[in-house]
């Protein structure tokens, strides 16, 4: 896996990586991506993929609104919150 | 009955003697509590005295009044993956550290309104990416039957609480094997309910289409009372099954075809499979007959389990952002900043690891060759044992390949790839969706080893009941660990 694609997927999944772990990192993928590449050697044409394990759909629940607003309850545990609004640093200069 | 026969009795027997008021609620769970205290092991992350003690005494105060629930007063451990009102939930990761849910899972609810007594929250493999018990941000769990070696994960915590003594039973999770793998290495039983059986509302999410809780005991009767206690439609939880109850659906069976896939039984240890195939002959000796089947495409199923479970873990993962709830970055220069620093100071190095994987897996130009490609492998898997199903009512197989397998040394960087290939034998039946149980069936070389019972969707009474039958026929269930049987805490 090059330096390029690393970079990429690090941006992506918004981690930030020092030297040392990316090198590690870099290793460990090249690992992993070999042992799951054990699946090419399959035959799967035709076949459908499969995202769910049981047959069926998701049963629907009437339309009504459930959703009972717990703001300040709910917010508790947030970092840092203002008049119920949660704080992060100034997007627009 | 002495505090060690007390702690190491299963939840029926507790149950018959909190009934026959032999011991209350409130000296069973102090019994525990003292326990707990005095192990060494890192099987807790999170100990509740004074709430266990109060649930203990209300329990006491209902059994005085002649009230009957399922579990009432039977002391439990969740894995901390469960969110607890008001107790901590870390998921054994800096990113939680410090988070307190504001409601209790689904599961947890429901084992507390049938009156079971939570002792506290056990350790876990970080987000519950592990086989180990080894990647937590609270350090790792011991393996009680041999300290040097890991506990398997990622339910290490609970499957260690009920074999050393300091649980009556445990709540785990199970994505790829992480309830039947601890379960198998610690010498307990562990049952992985059929996808959809246990409401997912409030277990953390790893990855949603293969998550399911389940309970861990020392005896396959006690994980019936377990399970009976967490299942049910769950209108939370849009992929939880309206389907009836499990208790005595379809009861025990004199004779059932238990299938033998030979992708599992060939190029097993010697030492392995000499105590499973005794295993073998025990279900034989119940009237059970034997068939050698096939499940062809069993060797494609952890490569194409950690493409999916990765692919998943890094979608649910993009919530811990430091702006919400969880670890936040000190000083952000900017929002990305915010972001990048939070993920990165409060995810270790596993999970990270499964992000950049499952990130990988998705991107335009690698989609269809990992993900589409592990979706259709997963039908394939699926329906192999859809077709074993229409010759046999049970697939037997070993649990894992080996016995608990040592702790990794400090400082020795390990093949990430050596651990998930030790899942081989329980991620088929996870990428399947079907029930599977894990019951210990001997040991080698002082080791548990544990005996897989899979069966079709939704027959896990069929499951218990085999796994009930095996017990009376053996008493490996029974033993307990070294330090526990020379009465210290481990």
């Amino acid at each position: 896996m090059d330096a390029d694609t690393i970079a990429k997927l690090m941006r992506l999944s918004a981690l930030e990586l020092t030297a040392a772990e990316t090198t590690a990192l870099r290793g460990d993928l090249d690992k992993i991506v070999a042992f799951v590449d054990a699946m090419q050697a399959a035959d799967t044409e035709g076949v459908e993929p499969l995202s769910h394990p049981i047959d069926g759909t998701t049963p629907l629940r009437p339309d009504q609104a459930t959703e009972i607003v717990r703001r300040e309850h709910l917010q508790q545990g947030a970092p840092s919150v203002r008049d119920g609004l949660y704080l992060v640093p100034r997007v627009v200069e | 009955m002495s505090d060690d026969d007390l702690a190491f009795a299963t939840l029926t027997e507790q149950r018959a003697a909190l009934a026959e008021k032999k011991v209350s609620a409130e000296e069973l769970a102090r019994c525990y509590l003292q326990r707990i205290a005095a192990d060494s092991g890192n099987s807790f992350i999170t100990i509740c005295e004074e709430q266990a003690l109060a649930a203990a005494r209300s329990a006491d105060a209902a059994i005085a009044r002649d009230g009957q629930t399922r579990l009432l007063g039977l002391p439990i451990a969740h894995k901390d993956i469960f969110c607890t009102n008001g107790v901590r939930t870390t998921c054994a990761s800096r990113m939680l550290a410090d988070f307190v849910a504001p409601y209790d899972a689904t599961a947890v609810a429901r084992l507390a309104a049938a009156g079971a007594v939570m002792l506290g929250k056990t350790n876990m493999d970080e987000f519950a990416m592990g086989s180990s018990t080894e990647t937590s941000y609270f350090g790792p769990t011991a393996n009680p039957w041999d300290a040097e070696r890991v506990p398997g994960g990622s339910s290490g915590g609970s499957a260690v609480a009920v074999a050393a003594g300091l649980a009556a039973g445990a709540t785990g999770s199970d994505t790829g094997g992480s309830i039947r793998q601890p379960a198998a290495y610690c010498g307990v039983s562990g049952l992985k309910p059929t996808y959809g059986r246990v409401s997912r509302y409030g277990m953390i999410a790893f990855a949603s289409s293969l998550d399911q809780g389940g309970p861990l005991a020392r005896s396959v009767a006690d994980l019936r009372l377990l399970l009976g206690g967490m299942e049910g439609h769950d209108p939370l939880d849009s992929t939880s099954a309206d389907v009836p109850p499990t208790a005595g659906a379809e009861g025990e069976r004199a004779s059932l075809k238990v299938g033998l896939p030979k992708e599992y039984w060939q190029n097993l240890r010697p030492e392995m499979a000499d105590v499973l195939a005794a295993a073998v002959e025990a279900l034989g000796r119940l009237g059970h007959k034997r068939r050698d089947i096939a499940l062809p495409h069993t060797r494609f199923a952890a490569p194409a389990y950690y493409v999916l479970a990765s692919a998943e873990a890094s979608t649910n993962l993009s919530r811990y952002d430091g702006v919400r709830y969880g670890h936040r970055a000190a000083e952000p220069a900017d929002l990305q900043d915010l972001y990048q620093r939070s993920r990165s100071e409060g995810f270790g190095t596993e999970v990270k690891r499964r992000i950049l994987t499952g990130t990988y897996a998705l991107c335009v130009g690698y989609y269809d060759a990992y993900y589409r490609k592990a979706q259709r492998l997963r039908r394939l898997v699926r329906d192999d044992f859809l077709a074993a199903f229409e010759d046999v009512d049970v697939i037997a197989t070993p649990a894992t390949p080996t016995t608990a397998f040592p702790r990794q040394r400090e400082g020795v960087a390990a093949d990430p790839t050596t651990m998930y290939r030790q899942d081989v034998f329980t991620t088929p039946a996870s990428l399947a969706g079907l029930p599977a149980l894990s019951v210990p069936c001997g040991r080698v070389d002082g080791l548990p080893v544990g005996l897989q019972l899979i069966a079709p969707h939704f027959a896990e009474d069929r499951l218990l009941a085999l796994g009930e039958a095996f017990q009376r026929e053996t008493d490996w269930h029974r033993h307990r660990p070294p330090a526990a049987r020379d009465g210290q805490a481990p």
